[in-house]
């Protein structure tokens, strides 16, 4: 008999090895997958993981792909480690995205000065708070869950884009197509290697990660974070609101997501158009457990995920697999962290039942 | 041993436990011990927290295995798999949380317990019957959130009963009674022993054991120290038994002046959080410096209600609240700490602390407010290892490493941490709920005499405990809670176990008087 055991002291080596169990699990479960449609699984798992790395360019955009998913994740992990469950970080990020795109929109073809893109950056950072204030507020008035309202957001947001670009902000030299004019320079991250994708979104992204390992770590505001997460009755007692603290992480998770936005149609996208992320707000999710909800786990998290994003379009030209294989593969990982984490609280114990007497009452 | 189960015409015992051990993990919580229990007996298990008893009485109700040993069930050895097989046997246990649905009525709740082979109304008319017959009143009608603990208490008993049991086994049944609940608890005790019925007696309360029991089994770390009669040894006697050393002795501060009034409170009332729950009404009291008041009662009289108040976790009128002559009603619990107060909850793991951080943590968790542990928002990570450091050596905490999560603290342990890390902040009022529950002996000496040095210095110490023996030992005054109202104190010198027994059952109290004594 399997028995699941408390352990006395959580185990740091567990923590650390128990994502790295949950991406073999996964790795392992793909390529019986990979078997399954008669595909070669070790061939097909190095057209995943291993063709990417040795390819400059795509190294270059893993750190591209990987900058949204730091933001909005390190947003997420001060939600997840306060216990409150900000899943519609993706509308956040659409709507970042919107806000700062309207300046860019606005001042197109007007000769606007380089204060654009710090507008626009300040724009989306408020437009995401703002969004983000909404499940907030409602959970905190009214009681409402913050994972549904959160989550409902995400289609207002998806359809608002759809409508914006289709109607009033479409480009009229655009042939029809839906998606504004390609944004003035001014409206426009840099790239901080000249002539490539890498741009310096990518550095925000790393100072966002060192500001919120302090803050977490070393600051009383951190401390109230994690200690509402770890034990609220606790956390009152020691005089901190955990009403107050649900508006304040949703505000940081706004802000982050919706910089993110911003940052993605500013850098790589470079306009506006229907269904320009792929769901970086939701496989977000996954970074932010997969780094442990630690800000520099968080960092390397990101940077696997955008490697399934890379290793998934590679595989669809070489292998002729699905795209969707990536979001298989997405889920299976958030699967398999989530039940590696219990081996950090637990330890699983072989227990042989004792039998003396084979009838029970003698 | 022969001769008397000659006497009861019984070749062996009715149960026996034979060199039983159940190891959890690193802990041997039950070393080769053996146990005969008899009819007509009522027979103790004596020992401390965590001497094994609660493992041993699982281990007989069939809810845990043991790794060695066997039971013998009138000379049959038996395996319990489950209780549903003990109670086949005729084993019946009232365990000391009872588990009743509070919206469903006392027979719905008998019913849930019993096999599906009785009507509903054979067996509300039999419980009616059996509860009359043991005198355990109880309307089988009435819903279990309108009731008293002492008449839960009986449900439970009742419940087992329903089941004709042989042998009935009761987990620190009086912890949770007035006195006078306990007397008559006694006499049900007796009639059933009467009947020829074995009885398992789980207790630390020593004269209590010494006035019921035929026999008392003392337990101590796990391991058996004596089978003995009780009556023919003394309470001191029985209690080096249980520790395995003397008490030290906690004294009272010689001298002890009491000044002016520094925690005052006056016609506080407040609803209760939960449907369930206490209003607190009208309640006054005052304590003053250098004197520990004690609020004695049974849990669930509104002790909690008054905790939360108090230390500012739900805020109430400003005037409702005085410390050193400042109305704080309104202010929140760290407002309070800066004025002087600190105050320690009745839950160790969850309220006073967050079970899986660090006791640094743990530490800045009612530091955070008061002291150097915070500068410009920034933790100052020396100071409170320091704090843990300076706590540790004070109260003397024994704990694997430096600065360890507090769930791998040990009940009395972590219960002198919360403790310490108060007083050391030389706090001028000091609210402390609870203060020895679940704490072994060593421990709960300690924390008394702090609680007693710090009243001596010049604070106003709040003691509320549901342990008359505890109060009786450091209060200067005893003031009873009942259904949210407060007593009138009484100086502790004259406070006999009747007066305060029946306070706490509720009667002979007039709550207009009473408040008006105490303010």
């Amino acid at each position: 008999m399997l028995v699941l055991e408390r352990r006395g002291e959580s185990s740091t080596a567990i923590a650390i090895a128990s994502p790295l169990l949950a991406i073999a699990l996964t790795l392992a479960t793909i390529a019986v997958l990979f078997a399954l449609l008669g595909k070669n699984p070790l061939q097909a798992l190095a057209v995943y993981f291993l063709d990417p790395l040795t390819d400059s360019y795509a190294l270059q955009e893993m750190a591209v792909k990987a900058t949204p998913l730091v933001l909005i994740g390190v947003g997420l992990s001060f939600c997840y480690l306060a216990n409150v469950w900000n899943i519609g970080a993706e509308g956040q990020f659409l709507i970042g995205a919107l806000s700062g795109g309207w300046l860019a929109v606005a001042t197109h073809g007007t000769g606007a000065g380089p204060w654009v893109l710090p507008a626009m950056l300040v724009l989306g950072a408020v437009g995401g708070a703002l969004y983000a204030l909404i499940p907030a507020i409602c959970k905190v008035r009214f009681g409402a869950s913050e994972i549904l309202v959160s989550l409902m957001l995400v289609y207002v947001a998806d359809l608002l884009l759809d409508y914006l670009v289709r109607g009033p902000w479409r480009d009229p030299q655009g042939y029809n197509f839906p998606t504004t004019a390609e944004f003035d320079p001014v409206a426009l991250l840099p790239a901080m290697i000249e002539g490539s994708r890498l741009h310096y979104g990518a550095l925000i992204a790393v100072v966002v990660v060192i500001v919120a390992t302090v803050v977490l770590g070393r600051t009383i505001r951190g401390f109230e974070i994690r200690l509402v997460g770890a034990a609220s009755k606790a956390a009152r007692f020691s005089g901190f609101d955990a009403d107050r603290l649900v508006v304040t992480t949703f505000v940081i998770s706004g802000v982050l997501a919706g910089l993110a936005g911003v940052i993605e149609i500013a850098g790589p996208v470079g306009h506006l158009q229907p269904a320009f992320s792929p769901g970086y707000g939701f496989t977000a999710i996954i970074v932010a457990f997969l780094g442990r909800l630690h800000p520099v786990g968080i960092l390397f998290a990101a940077l696997f995920l955008a490697l399934t994003f890379i290793g998934g379009e590679g595989a669809q030209i070489t292998l002729k697999v699905p795209l969707d294989l990536t979001k298989v593969f997405q889920g299976l990982l958030l699967f398999y962290v989530l039940a590696c984490d219990s081996l950090v609280l637990y330890r699983i114990r072989l227990v042989m039942p004792q039998r003396r007497t084979a009838d029970g009452i003698a | 041993m022969l001769e008397r189960a000659a006497e009861q015409g019984v070749p062996a015992p009715l149960l026996q436990a034979v060199g039983i051990s159940k190891r959890f993990g690193d802990l041997l919580a039950n070393d080769a011990i053996d146990l005969d229990l008899w009819p007509a007996e009522i027979h103790a298990l004596l020992g401390e927290n965590g001497a094994g008893k609660s493992t041993l009485v699982k281990i007989i109700y069939g809810l845990i295995q043991p790794s060695a040993g066997e039971l013998r069930w009138m000379g049959r050895p038996v395996v319990l798999d489950g209780p549903a097989q003990a109670r086949a046997l005729g084993v019946g246990m009232v365990f000391q949380h009872f588990s009743l649905f509070e919206n469903l009525t006392v027979a719905e709740n008998v019913v849930l317990g019993l096999p599906p082979t009785e009507s509903f109304a054979a067996v509300s008319a039999r419980l009616a019957e059996l509860s009359r017959a043991y005198g355990l009143p109880l309307d089988p009608k009435r819903e279990v959130w309108r009731l008293s603990v002492g008449e839960r208490q009986r449900i439970e008993i009742v419940r087992a009963l329903m089941q004709n049991p042989k042998l009935l086994i009761l987990d620190e049944p009086t912890a949770v009674l007035t006195p006078q609940e306990a007397d008559r608890l006694f006499e049900t005790l007796e009639r059933l022993k009467g009947e020829g019925r074995a009885i398992l007696y789980i207790s630390h309360k020593l004269e209590e054991v010494k006035r019921l029991c035929d026999t008392a089994t003392i337990l101590r770390l796990g391991r058996k120290v004596a089978t003995c009669d009780p009556r023919r040894e003394t309470a001191a006697s029985l209690a080096r038994m249980m520790v395995g050393g003397e008490i030290g002795e906690v004294k009272s501060g010689a001298g002890r002046s009491a000044a002016g009034a520094r925690l005052i409170v006056r016609d506080l009332s407040l609803e209760p959080d939960d449907p369930h729950g206490v209003r607190l009404d009208r309640v006054s009291l005052e304590v003053r410096g250098g004197e520990i008041l004690g609020v004695a009662g049974v849990a669930g009289n509104g002790q909690d209600e008054l905790f939360a108040a108090l230390s500012g976790e739900r805020l109430v009128d400003a005037d409702a609240i005085h410390i050193d002559h400042r109305a704080v009603g309104n202010l929140s619990v760290n407002d309070r700490r800066r004025l002087g107060a600190a105050f320690v909850p009745e839950e160790r793991l969850g309220h006073a602390t967050a079970p899986r951080m660090s006791l640094s943590d743990n530490a800045l968790l009612t530091g955070h407010a008061v002291t150097d542990m915070v500068r410009h928002g920034f933790i100052n990570r020396a100071a409170t290892l320091a704090s843990v450091d300076r706590t540790t050596k004070t109260f003397d905490v024994r704990k694997s490493k430096r600065d360890p999560e507090a769930v791998s603290l040990s009940g009395g342990n972590l219960q002198k941490f919360v403790v310490g890390r108060e007083i050391l902040r030389e706090p001028g009022i000091l609210v402390v709920s609870q203060p020895t529950w679940g704490v072994d002996a060593g421990a709960a000496a300690t924390v008394r005499q702090a609680l007693l040095d710090l009243a001596a210095r010049g604070a106003a110490v709040l003691v509320i405990s549901q342990d008359l023996d505890e109060l009786e030992e450091i209060a200067d005054r005893i003031a009873v809670m009942f259904e949210g109202r407060m007593s009138a104190p009484l100086a502790a010198a004259q406070a006999d176990r009747e007066t305060i027994g029946l306070l706490m059952g509720g009667s002979s109290l007039k709550p207009r008087e009473a408040a008006h004594a105490g303010a």
